[in-house]
């Protein structure tokens, strides 16, 4: 978005020639309105409107334009929003570490260890192929694998392994951590393996020379080199796992609850002007939490 | 969820007008006019009716076309949705599908207008249960928004409900039914007779509740009243410290891991019973029937402290006037004259009209449907599938065995937000 609103102020800033000043002057405006109107009327629109109507008025059948903040009282006065909230960053942070750790290791093995381009880019693909299925698809077909009675419990039965089928596989916080790693790593593999492959390599045979060892060619260069593609995946990983309702909602069996499944209870009983509020108090954590994350990594660095 | 059923009309409006024009003449001409159903084709009348989605079947809606001519565009959303369109958009709709809890809600809003009774045709076999509230004369009143208790008003212009039948009714009864625990008689090992029985610790972490508050607090009410930790005044309308009572019971079995889980949706309640997740839950009746078409046994279980039922009904809205009000008399009429009754019968709901339904079943079906009778031959779904093989009964027996033994019904109560908020937090504990 910022993109869209810079270019014409920078190309506006040029000397134009003062012949074809009323052209060269809106043509930059002309190039950037398509984008600056679909982003105003479809992001920019909505999210003020959310903001409106969260400090509205309701009750079962309408809402009434008014300037309440008794939504944000509501929202940030109880100890279900503060626990839900809590819950749901902690599924963030395990989300993340786990997705940041073996995202990093399929881009490394992509990265360095495969020859040839072709082959990078087949890997690649297989990585993506899950994704020619919908998420929920993926997401439930976890539930017959981790079920009572599922693929796994019935083999360790079977096996004699286990005396009776462990009941936290599935629906419980583990079952939630391992859909959300399995539907988001490949968030994470894909922009590191991207900047993995723009490192120069002469800067680890720079190392190697210098007498680096494996570990600290990899911490001292690769990784930092890395940083840019790591933040990205973080945003995206982050941002995700913090909007989710349906994973929490199916793995957990509606046990548990999370930031998103509180909205969606909220509107599914009418009372907008409530989600609205809860909405605004995500979107502002979601900020800080990118804003943060660009304070500690410059991604146009390497972009 | 957007459902919307329209008949193609396929002729011009100059076309219609012709061939309209002259089969009214030739109409009037040979006296056709005056027999029933009047041909309402011919002024091409449409009416929109919105509602809950159990009741707004494509099958009605062709049959109501082909019997009465008249074209029906059913939308179909969930019942909050329902309750708020209702109330903020009043001319959207000419007939709301809704049901008696929702009426309870709208009604006194003024957008619904009250039918004259001597305009229904089939009033008087219209099920007691909803004119004076009792199956039988003998029976008990249940708890909750029981229909009778919003079936009239004092008026043609009141809104306020009257406590004994007069001659503006609110709603014509559409569908309703009573539900009950859902078991898994293979996995159970014993024989359940209470709601008390969920709660059992021999069905630790194999149990679920829905989670769809204003229903879910009456389950978990009828559990709470069995097991003798307290008595509700009123289980459908309960005080403050009633709703504390029954949220923070709820709490501590989630915490010490009674449930395995929460549903919110038809299916999941299906597949948490067939996939042995859970053995005993909250359910509804075709849910029952969804596993039981897998092969997989399950049981809707009568329980002595009764059934929790719930219903719903057709309203006029207040915008209807003339021909329009003339037509929706006559769909209504129509309605409860049979062929929508059987169908409902067949599908395991109950009609509003017993009497006229019959003359549409067969006499198996009615024997097995409404009797409690075991069937003769294999008992058939409306689309021909087999539902259950000869010399199978009912669940809980007969229509007066099932619908004399409500103890609750679906309701609204005066502390709903607060009872929603709370049950927010037992969700999140």
């Amino acid at each position: 978005m910022t993109v869209a609103l810079e270019r014409p102020a920078i190309a506006a800033a040029k000397p134009a020639r003062r012949r074809r000043f009323s052209l060269g002057a809106v043509t930059p405006y002309l190039q950037s309105a398509p984008l600056a109107l679909i982003l105003g009327a479809f992001l920019l629109l909505p999210i003020i409107m959310i903001v409106v109507v969260s400090f509205w008025d309701y009750d079962f059948a309408a809402m009434y334009p008014d300037f309440l903040a008794t939504n944000y009282s509501d929202v940030l006065g109880s100890w279900v929003t503060w626990k839900t909230y809590l819950n749901t960053i902690k599924f963030a942070a395990i989300v993340w570490a786990l997705t940041l750790f073996i995202g990093f290791w399929v881009a490394y093995f992509l990265a360095f260890h495969i020859r040839t381009t072709a082959m990078q880019m087949v890997l690649f693909l297989v990585c993506t192929v899950p994704f020619l299925t919908s998420n929920i698809i993926r997401m439930i077909s976890w539930i017959p694998v981790l079920g009572r009675n599922g693929l796994i419990n019935s083999t360790l039965v079977h096996l004699g392994i286990v005396p009776k089928p462990i009941e936290w596989l599935l629906y419980s916080e583990f079952a939630v951590v391992l859909a959300m790693v399995h539907l988001y790593t490949l968030f994470m593999v894909t922009p590191i393996f991207n900047t993995l492959m723009r490192i120069d390599r002469s800067l680890v045979e720079a190392a190697r020379d210098a007498g680096a060892s494996g570990w600290q060619v990899l911490w001292n260069v690769i990784i930092p080199l890395a940083k840019p593609g790591m933040a990205i995946g973080t945003i995206f990983v982050v941002t995700l796992v913090m909007a989710d309702f349906s994973t929490v909602q199916v793995m957990s069996g509606g046990q548990s609850a999370s930031v998103a499944l509180m909205m969606k209870n909220q509107m599914s009983l009418l009372q907008y002007p409530a989600a609205a509020a809860n909405a605004v108090v995500l979107l502002v954590l979601v900020l800080l939490m990118v804003a943060g994350i660009l304070r500690i990594v410059d991604i146009r660095k390497e972009l | 969820m957007t459902n919307t059923t329209q008949a193609k009309t396929g002729i011009s409006r100059r076309s219609l007008l012709k061939t309209g024009a002259a089969a009214v003449g030739l109409a009037a001409g040979s006296g056709a006019i005056t027999g029933f159903p009047t041909i309402w084709a011919q002024s091409n009348i449409t009416l929109r009716q919105f509602g809950t989605g159990v009741s707004n079947l494509n099958a009605i809606a062709d049959k109501c076309k082909a019997d009465l001519g008249i074209t029906l565009e059913m939308t179909a959303t969930d019942s909050d949705a329902a309750a708020q369109r209702a109330v903020t958009q009043p001319d959207s709709y000419d007939i709301a599908d809704i049901e008696y809890w929702i009426c309870k809600k709208v009604f006194p809003t003024g957008v619904l207008q009250p039918m004259d009774v001597s305009k229904l045709k089939y009033y008087d076999e219209l099920v007691p249960l909803f004119k004076t509230g009792k199956l039988t004369p003998d029976s008990v009143i249940a708890q909750g928004t029981a229909p009778h208790t919003v079936g009239f008003v004092e008026a043609q212009d009141s809104k306020v409900f009257a406590k004994a039948p007069t001659n503006w009714f609110t709603m014509v009864p559409t569908i309703y039914n009573a539900d009950t625990l859902g078991i898994r008689p293979d996995l159970v090992g014993r024989d359940i007779t209470t709601w008390a029985d969920i709660m059992d610790p021999a069905f630790k972490g194999k149990t679920a509740i829905l989670n769809i508050p204003s229903i879910g607090i009456m389950d978990a009410a009828m559990i709470m009243e069995a097991m003798g930790n307290i008595k509700y005044a009123d289980k459908g309308n309960m005080t403050k410290e009633e709703i504390d009572k029954t949220i923070d019971f709820l709490i501590k079995a989630k915490q010490g891991g009674q449930f395995r889980a929460f549903w919110k949706s038809f299916d999941e309640s299906v597949n948490l019973m067939a996939s042995g997740e859970v053995v005993i839950q909250s359910m509804w009746s075709p849910a029952v029937a969804a596993v039981r078409s897998k092969g997989i046994a399950c049981r809707f279980q009568p329980l002595k402290e009764g059934y929790r039922s719930w219903g719903g009904g057709l309203g006029l809205a207040a915008h209807l006037s003339g021909a329009q009000l003339d037509a929706a008399y006559e769909y209504i009429n129509w309605y409860t004259s049979g062929w929508v009754g059987g169908y409902l019968n067949r599908q395991g709901y109950y009609s509003a009209n017993m009497v006229s339904a019959k003359k549409f079943m067969t006499e198996d079906e009615w024997g097995y449907w409404i009797e409690g009778k075991p069937a003769k031959g294999d008992i058939k779904a409306p689309d021909g599938t087999v539902m259950e093989k000869a010399g199978a009964l009912r669940d809980g027996g007969s229509f007066e065995e099932r619908m004399g033994h409500v103890a609750c019904w679906n309701s609204v109560m005066d502390e709903d937000r607060y009872m929603v908020k709370r049950w927010n937090e037992f969700i999140a504990a």
